[in-house]
């Protein structure tokens, strides 16, 4: 239990958030990193995953690419997008390793979102004369959002405890206090550090549950399901 | 606490490792244990000590990749491990981290004094493997720059590393207060020559045993005033075993010269032969 009182004095230290290297610092980084990759990851994934969901064209072979793209070690990917762009293109290769992280449940969030949409609610919604575009926008959308928004709790959840490999390339990020201090045996460094990215992706975890419970369409709400990310 | 959760381990990894060392009368039939680092420069140190032994008549267990000073050394400490080959300024870092021995002689004693009770260093090589400076030949050429001296006054320094070289003693404090060089700082961690390469970090601490340095043709820096410590291969035993295992290993590590050991990093990194290729032509080659 002494490691982690260590930890605990470490963390209350004043000096771990002041200036250059200081946990605010690292924490802000580490978030750019997280909000950057899963930004891009969503812009790419779920309009994809839409198109699929929407026309039910390319199921099977996203499924198979998604799958495969999780079994990536995002390690070792980042590392070598490093060698391949070169030291001074780092980040856009950390961001990329991330990305390729963070697209998988999006893509499956918003793709099982529109298909799991009864085709009966499609045809009626299209019986009352709605064009394809309406039926995306006010029917499908809508009732796929609980997914997607599981989808986004998924990649955000893998992103923020991936991003802690960035360090690796000298990006910084918390990843840094921990890489840092195990050769040093600051081992209060390294676990201190450990609770705050723990601490971060609870934050983030928690108000991306509030936003899905508020996104949640009030006639879908009635029936929700109980943790939506176990199925995306 | 800590102390004891080592132990603990080392307890417990002693056990895994069905008691060797326990029993005092069988040492001569008993296996001798080699551990390596998870370095893949140290694997071949161990594994031409292995070699040596089993040319000798030993039986040996190899337990190789064994990572990080935290877990190995309660091994080698609680005698489930008998020999390791290790760095002496590295290694006296761990012990005592507020040494101030940087010569490799002075290294040498300090490690001795530092090693708990029961681990023997035996004889030094004259190989070593320690952390160094260097810099490109261009730079080195436009700054005219031999030593770390001539770096004072060179504007816009910016030195990589592993995270950690931001806080050891021959970090950017230590080139500071020993040199008067001031220089930024980029933790470029795996990719650190790759950086310098490509004038990312204008320095690079890389290890004088990394065989990148002949081939890129960086330039290492001088340290006439003893900055890093001297890091020479040193052979760590349990003391038990230390006088038998001295005779065998005490001429490997005489004959194991600096050079030659970039040489078998290169045949590893290079040519991508094993380490037990590596150990056994380096052992031919040099009469043993």
């Amino acid at each position: 239990m002494n490691l982690f009182l260590e930890a605990w004095w470490w963390l209350l230290s004043p000096e771990q958030y002041v200036g250059q290297g200081g946990i605010p610092q690292r924490i802000g980084e580490h978030l750019y990193y997280t909000f950057v990759a899963v930004g891009i990851a969503a812009a790419i994934a779920i309009p994809v995953g839409y198109f699929i969901g929407h026309t039910g064209r390319g199921g099977v072979w996203l499924v198979g690419i998604a799958g495969a793209a999780r079994a990536l070690p995002s390690f070792g990917l980042m590392l070598l997008l490093v060698l391949l762009l070169g030291v001074s293109g780092r980040d856009s290769a950390a961001l990329a390793a991330l990305v390729i992280l963070g697209i998988p449940p999006l893509l499956a969030g918003a793709y099982a979102g529109v298909q799991q949409i009864p085709r009966s609610t499609i045809d009626a919604a299209k019986a009352q004369g709605m064009t394809p575009w309406q039926v995306l926008v006010s029917v499908e959308i809508p009732l796929s959002l609980p997914l997607v928004l599981g989808g986004l709790r998924g990649a955000v959840l893998q992103v923020v405890a991936t991003a802690t490999l960035v360090a690796y390339v000298g990006l910084g990020g918390l990843g840094y206090d921990i890489i840092q201090g195990i050769p040093l045996r600051r081992f209060d460094q390294t676990i201190g550090t450990a609770l705050v990215i723990v601490v971060v992706a609870l934050v983030l975890d928690a108000v991306l549950a509030g936003a899905s419970r508020l996104a949640t369409p009030r006639g879908v709400r009635v029936g929700r399901l109980g943790d939506v990310r176990a199925r995306s | 606490m800590r102390t004891k959760l080592m132990t603990g381990l080392a307890l417990a990894a002693g056990l895994v490792l069905s008691g060797c060392a326990t029993s005092e009368d069988a040492s001569q039939t008993e296996a001798v244990v080699v551990g390596s680092q998870a370095y893949y420069s140290n694997e071949i140190i161990a594994e031409i000590y292995a070699q040596a032994l089993e040319g000798a008549g030993y039986e040996v267990e190899r337990k190789f990749q064994i990572g990080q000073r935290d877990a190995y050394l309660p091994e080698l400490e609680s005698g489930a491990v008998d020999l390791f080959p290790e760095y002496t300024g590295n290694l006296l870092q761990f012990y005592s981290p507020d040494a101030s021995a940087t010569e490799a002689d002075e290294v040498y004693a300090a490690l001795g004094e530092a090693l708990p009770e029961g681990l023997i260093a035996l004889a030094m090589s004259p190989a070593t493997d320690q952390d160094s400076y260097n810099v490109t030949a261009e730079f080195a050429e436009a700054n005219s720059l031999v030593s770390l001296e001539d770096l004072v006054g060179v504007e816009g320094l910016i030195l990589g590393g592993a995270p950690e070289l931001e806080e050891r003693p021959y970090g950017p404090a230590g080139l500071l207060e020993t040199y008067g060089v001031s220089v930024e700082f980029d933790a470029t961690g795996d990719v650190t020559v790759d950086a310098l390469l490509e004038g990312v970090v204008t320095i690079a601490n890389v290890y004088s045993g990394d065989p990148r340095i002949a081939e890129f043709g960086l330039v290492t820096l001088a340290d006439p005033q003893g900055l890093f410590l001297a890091s020479n291969v040193v052979p760590i035993v349990s003391s038990d075993r230390a006088s038998e295992l001295a005779l065998v290993i005490d001429p490997i590590s005489k004959a194991l010269t600096p050079e030659g050991l970039v040489a078998l990093n290169l045949q590893s990194t290079k040519d991508e032969m094993s380490a037990a290729d590596i150990a056994a032509g380096w052992l031919e080659a040099n009469g043993f």
